[in-house]
């Protein structure tokens, strides 16, 4: 992966070298969310870790922002490697998004080091501006706010272009313009203060929810009919018609899904119903997408096999590998954990306890991570010119490592929030001591022990995820040369 | 596609337009519950307070009363109540501008100094300390309570402010408040935050806000 920009075989198509560079980041991101996670995971277990040093606030920011700024690098990227084959043109602004990618890169280094060194600041607008805007996934300061919204604008000015110019309008290439102009568009929502907290919150969630359980799940969408057009010879006809199956059903549920934030931020009681239909019909278009993978690979498998084909249709093992734990990991961390507690009668007891963090890993994990992995292995493919690439027993223990350990995370933390539900919530209703009773209580510490370990097999199968990426490009190809 | 014998469930043109109409509708929808929304959650004012009219977010002056969190046999759950006059800091008396100058002070100190990322604000947050929604009227703060006699001081306030300026010098458990560097002012402006906070109509969540610890405490049972 690293030496792929000047020994690539993309004979000259500058969009997929340029989505190569936004991948490379995009890993050395992930890696740094993983490494907040364990201090973060740490610090539940050993309370002094690092106290007054580098705090649980500092850690889990930066383990929140790394994940969000990693998938934004990877989404981009991604875009910029499928573009050209949806448009049938090179990208109109090479020059513009290297010059993008440089001034993002430069801007999310600088925000990183002021979370890390200066960490919090006076209670002044001027904190808000330069340091750290204390939300929640948007803490990222002003500046880097208003240089973001510039960042994305000429990056969707490239892809809007690109896709006007183009020699093709695929369905996939329309879903995937409309839609970025939706999430480009919702950031601007969460860039404002208010002293009204419960405005503030209503409109952080447009851009929260909005992105990761609507805009972000339809870009899924598009990526995977994309890579299974690449990976298993899919018909476009049946990956598009599908493609607009699951806008219906993502942005039909999503949309107004949206109301399960809003039953206990001040807003108006009608968000109950309203919030517990659409939301607890968000799975549907998940399950769907589910079958759609699986259904297309044995379709394709079947037809290859009645004309006597022998072997797998599969061009990219480890691509297809990570598109079918997205199949799978969307549905259930996204689906299955996010239904446990949507309706209002359940959330009143559970919001905002470790079932919210456990649903939160399986579902960036399942959802986004995966298929955003797979692309790169999409992207790798391409960069060395392999025909058919397999995964190895890197490929395998990387794939195999970080699911389980996921997992494993996912299910200590919903027995950490059913404990906490139960004593912390039900029994004594909240509250300062009913908080610390149920952090202490030796089921919850065990829960928390477990997640610790989770994390770590997490990080080991990261190594050879990242081992993989850096080696099993050249070596595919000495293989096949 | 342009086979007219097709079904209209593999034609592409139909779940295209489907596509569109669905989202067009659920986003006009959402427009619109976000004008009523909006509505009813932008800030009430000094006026509201003193005529009897609840607004769902009161207006900053209500720093300026005793806030209770009482079961509504009508909407069954709580709901927050606002009572007599209360002193706030030695005073009863802020305007409305003065109110608002704290709570302002207060709700951005809360975003400098990223107490989203261990508490969580109605709910949202990480979820390493307590959920500060209603710690307001926890009890562990009111006269009698752990967490009041710890900091030495009379009142909710004054003992919630002395606590935020040297958290660490009141250990509570083996997981501590770091020092944030919170001077007097801004930790005044954070309790005022936080009262204005607690007299948010939330649905009734926290459900059961801290009552059934004294109930634990006395052998009591939940059971009627």
């Amino acid at each position: 992966m690293l030496t792929s920009i000047k020994t690539n075989n993309f004979a000259g198509d500058k969009s997929k070298e340029l989505a190569m560079m936004y991948f490379r980041v995009a890993i050395v991101l992930f890696g740094a969310q993983l490494l907040m996670g364990l201090i973060a995971a740490l610090q539940f277990i050993v309370p002094g870790f690092l106290f007054e040093l580098f705090d649980f606030s500092v850690a889990r920011m930066v383990h929140i922002n790394a994940l969000i700024v990693w998938m934004l690098y990877a989404m981009i990227g991604s875009v910029y490697y499928m573009m050209p084959d949806e448009t049938g043109i090179e990208t109109v602004g090479i020059g513009i998004g290297k010059l993008a990618f440089w001034v993002l890169t430069a801007a999310v280094t600088v925000v990183v080091l002021v979370y890390i060194l200066v960490q919090v600041g006076p209670g002044t607008e001027s904190t808000i501006w330069l340091i750290n805007e204390g939300r929640e996934y948007l803490e990222a300061p002003r500046w880097a706010d208003i240089g973001i919204v510039v960042v994305v604008l000429t990056f969707y000015y490239n892809v809007f272009a690109t896709f006007m110019k183009g020699k093709e309008k695929t369905g996939i290439m329309t879903v995937m313009t409309a839609n970025l102009l939706a999430v480009s568009g919702l950031y601007l929502a969460g860039m404002f203060f208010t002293d009204n907290i419960s405005m503030d919150q209503y409109w952080w969630w447009w851009v929260i929810h909005l992105w990761v359980e609507a805009t972000w799940e339809v870009f899924v969408g598009t990526l995977a009919a994309f890579a299974l057009i690449k990976l298993i010879g899919a018909k476009r006809e049946v990956v598009e018609m599908w493609l607009w199956i699951e806008v219906l059903m993502l942005f039909g549920s999503g949309v107004l899904g949206l109301g399960h934030h809003y039953f206990w931020i001040g807003t108006p009681e009608y968000w109950w119903e309203i919030g517990a239909l659409f939301s607890a019909l968000e799975p549907v278009p998940l399950v769907a997408m589910f079958v759609h993978v699986l259904y297309d690979w044995g379709k394709e498998q079947g037809i290859a096999k009645g004309k006597g084909i022998a072997g797998s249709v599969l061009t990219n093992g480890p691509a297809m590998a990570w598109i079918v734990m997205n199949a799978f990991g969307n549905f259930l961390g996204a689906g299955i954990w996010g239904f446990f507690h949507t309706l209002p009668q359940v959330n009143i007891y559970t919001h905002g306890t470790q079932f919210t963090a456990a649903h939160g890993h399986l579902a960036f994990f399942g959802a986004y991570a995966t298929i955003l992995i797979g692309m790169m292995y999409l992207g790798l493919q391409g960069a060395y010119g392999i025909k058919i690439m397999k995964a190895n027993f890197k490929s395998k223990m990387g794939i195999i490592l970080i699911s389980f350990g996921v997992m494993g995370m996912t299910i200590a933390l919903t027995i950490a929030g059913y404990e906490q539900v139960l004593v912390e919530r039900a029994e004594l209703g909240a509250g300062w001591e009913a908080f610390f009773t149920a952090q202490n209580l030796p089921w919850y510490v065990q829960a928390q022990l477990w997640r610790m370990i989770m994390g770590v097999v997490t990080f080991v199968g990261f190594i050879y995820l990242v081992w993989d990426l850096l080696t099993i490009g050249k070596a595919q190809q000495r293989a096949q040369a | 596609m342009a086979n007219e014998n097709q079904s209209v469930w593999t034609s592409i043109p139909f779940w295209r337009r489907s596509a569109g109409w669905v989202t067009g509708f659920a986003a006009m929808l959402l427009v619109w519950l976000t004008f009523d929304s909006v509505g009813q959650i932008s800030m009430g004012t000094d006026e509201d307070i003193k005529n009897g009219v609840t607004k769902r977010v009161p207006g900053p002056t209500v720093i300026n009363y005793t806030i209770g969190y009482e079961m509504s046999a009508k909407r069954g759950h709580e709901v927050p109540t606002i009572g007599e006059k209360q002193k706030f800091f030695g005073r009863d008396d802020y305007s409305e501008e003065e109110a608002r100058e704290l709570l302002h002070l207060g709700k951005l100190t809360s975003q400098a100094k990223n107490c989203m990322n261990c508490h969580t604000l109605l709910g949202n947050g990480a979820y390493f300390a307590p959920d500060l929604t209603k710690a307001w009227l926890d009890p562990a703060w009111q006269n009698g309570g752990p967490l009041q006699g710890m900091t030495g001081k009379n009142t909710v306030e004054e003992a919630m402010a002395e606590f935020l300026q040297h958290p660490s010098q009141y250990p509570t458990h083996a997981r501590m408040m770091p020092d944030l560097g919170i001077t007097a002012d801004e930790a005044k402006g954070l309790v005022a935050f936080m009262k204005h906070m607690s007299s948010i109509d939330t649905n009734g969540f926290p459900r059961n806000f801290s009552k059934t610890v004294e109930q634990f405490k006395r052998g009591g049972t939940n059971a009627h």
